[in-house]
């Protein structure tokens, strides 16, 4: 695979919080329209890595690239500067996240917060926004609903707004952080088939989630974290059936 | 309930009756000249020194919830220093700046003036209140718009941010309209409260509400009377301001509740229905 092919490349990414070794050199490669699940125990360090992607957090060494440039900082010769708080906010705008607990802004109707970003990040007309936010609900599931307030929208109706959201900055790689596991489990179809959707449509992904089915049949690779590390990796089917790992092998028989 | 109305009554016939309260004396000084240009000073005070507290106020906010410490401590220095004296002091310090620094120059620090002005030709009494009212109360005003900005979750500036959006339009377009909901009551509260602090302004001196009452009593002696007329008004702009904030904090509560809460007059008109259906 050529280089220029990847769309995520991280390279021994290390994160402390206080004493607290979190990531302790995660390397990865995600392809262009690869779907990457990551599963591991609570507290193995999955959010932080993710939000390191987007510069949410700062690393301590190593670099994480997007679509070949380094996210939150420059690099001059050997060393590493961060970007100006308008560089980074920049190169956000290619990542979508999507939180685990939506996150939405509550003050906003479904259809404005979907809006936010084109008209106040890319200061596109607000007529042309209206049409492709309304298209993007649509493509959700959620047509009949954009003049609701995020508090009059179930759990699952709320995650899709947020994935529109995300969408509508027409990001070139989306990351979710465990988008199921705030809601009601007969809710959880729903939002796991949007997700389907805009795999197969050849979006970018890394979906840190508990849901097996998903990364056995949507993912292209799966990742088991423990303590920080990637402990094992690759083809969904062959890690779920056949782990290589004692830690990965006891973190399943507990999930599955 | 009958008791207290009861008592109410009582009380309103004592007081309406007595010929020391003099009401027709104050029914014809209610609508003076006098006590109309006071009480539009009154008013032309409070909405000015609460712009600049609210504005001031948030500025504050933002920089003590700066990383940087010395934008943080500047603020926290500014808060300190405002709220630990008191407001009549830092009116009459405002008032009498003339007699600390006699002129005020332009030119070269430490060098030569090119214009050099008389101090208290520069701060007549409208700045001087303007002043002491709207730099006091955005020190309380800070305090208030922090905590309003520190009750939204940190959720929502990292989703905010991860569709790229910068500090300051994510303060404007997604923090503080949330914050408004804890910022509004409060705020309702020190508006009614500036309205009363306007009075001190009297002994600026500059001529509100409460001088050109003592400016009518010092010539007719009638104190208890003008008095009572200048607490009518006072209570009669409280009056009008709750109605406001009853508006302005439904307003923000969009999106925050399922549903909206009643006006009075869809409270009124809902009874009415009701009564409508009951006597049918
Ligand atoms: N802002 C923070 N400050 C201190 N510790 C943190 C912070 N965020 C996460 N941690 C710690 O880092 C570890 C990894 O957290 P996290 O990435 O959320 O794990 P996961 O998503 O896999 O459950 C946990 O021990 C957590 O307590
Ligand atoms: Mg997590």
């Amino acid at each position: 695979m050529s280089n220029d092919a990847l769309m995520v490349k991280a390279r021994n990414v290390h994160k402390r919080f206080g004493h607290l070794e979190v990531l302790n050199g995660i390397n990865l490669e995600v392809a262009l329209g690869q779907v990457v699940c990551v599963i591991g125990p609570s507290g193995s360090g999955k959010s932080t890595f993710l939000r390191c992607i987007n510069h949410l957090e700062k690393i301590d060494a190593g670099t994480i690239k997007v679509d070949g440039e380094l996210v939150g900082y420059r690099q001059r010769g050997e060393r590493l500067f961060e970007l100006s708080e308008r560089e980074v906010a920049e190169r956000r705008r290619a990542i979508g996240m999507v939180f685990q607990h939506f996150n939405l802004f509550p003050h906003m109707t479904a259809l404005e917060n979907v809006m936010e970003g084109p008209v106040q990040v890319l200061r596109r007309p607000k007529e042309e926004v209206r049409r492709r936010a309304r298209e993007i609900l649509g493509q959700v599931g959620l047509s009949d609903k954009e003049a609701n307030y995020p508090s009059q929208l179930s759990g699952g109706q709320q995650q899709r707004v947020a994935i529109a959201r995300a969408l509508a900055m027409q990001p070139k790689l989306m990351l979710f952080d465990e988008p199921t596991s705030a809601l009601d489990p007969e809710l959880v179809g729903d939002v796991l088939g949007v997700m389907r959707k805009l795999a197969e449509s050849g979006m970018t992904m890394i979906v840190v989630t508990h849901e097996i089915g998903f990364a056995r049949e949507v993912g292209d690779k799966l990742i088991f974290m423990d303590g920080g590390v990637i402990v094992e990796e690759g083809n969904p089917r062959e890690v779920l059936s056949n782990p290589s790992h004692d830690r990965t092998r006891s973190f399943l028989s507990k999930v599955l | 309930m009958v008791a207290i109305a009861v008592l109410v009554a009582m009380a309103a016939h004592a007081v309406l009756t007595n010929q020391r309260f003099n009401w027709s004396l104050e029914g014809q000084y209610f609508l003076s000249a006098q006590i109309l240009h006071g009480v539009s000073v009154t008013l032309e005070l409070t909405v000015a020194s609460m712009a600049i507290g609210v504005v001031l106020g948030v500025v504050l906010a933002i920089m003590r919830l700066s990383p940087n410490p010395v934008v943080s401590g500047s603020a926290w220095v500014y808060v300190w220093g405002f709220r630990g004296t008191p407001l009549l002091v830092q009116l009459l310090l405002w008032a009498n700046l003339g007699a600390l620094f006699p002129t005020l120059g332009l030119g070269v620090p430490f060098g030569p003036e090119f214009v050099t002005r008389q101090t208290f030709t520069l701060i007549p009494g409208v700045i001087a209140a303007l002043l002491g009212l709207g730099l006091n109360e955005a020190a309380y005003m800070s305090e208030i718009v922090r905590a309003g900005i520190l009750s939204v979750g940190e959720g929502q500036v990292e989703a905010a941010a991860s569709i790229g959006m910068r500090r300051m339009s994510i303060m404007r377009r997604i923090v503080l309209p949330q914050a408004m909901r804890v910022i509004v009551p409060p705020t309702g509260n020190e508006t009614i409260s500036m309205l009363k602090s306007t009075s001190l302004v009297a002994y600026v001196p500059y001529v509100e509400l409460l001088f050109a009452t003592q400016n009518i009593y010092t010539r007719n002696y009638q104190v208890m009377p003008m008095l009572i007329m200048a607490s009518i008004w006072y209570l009669l702009i409280t009056s009008v301001l709750m109605v406001g904030q009853f508006y302005i904090e439904r307003h923000y509560a969009r999106g925050a509740m399922r549903a909206l809460p009643p006006t009075p007059m869809q409270k009124l008109r809902a009874r009415a229905a009701q009564l409508n259906s009951a006597i049918r």
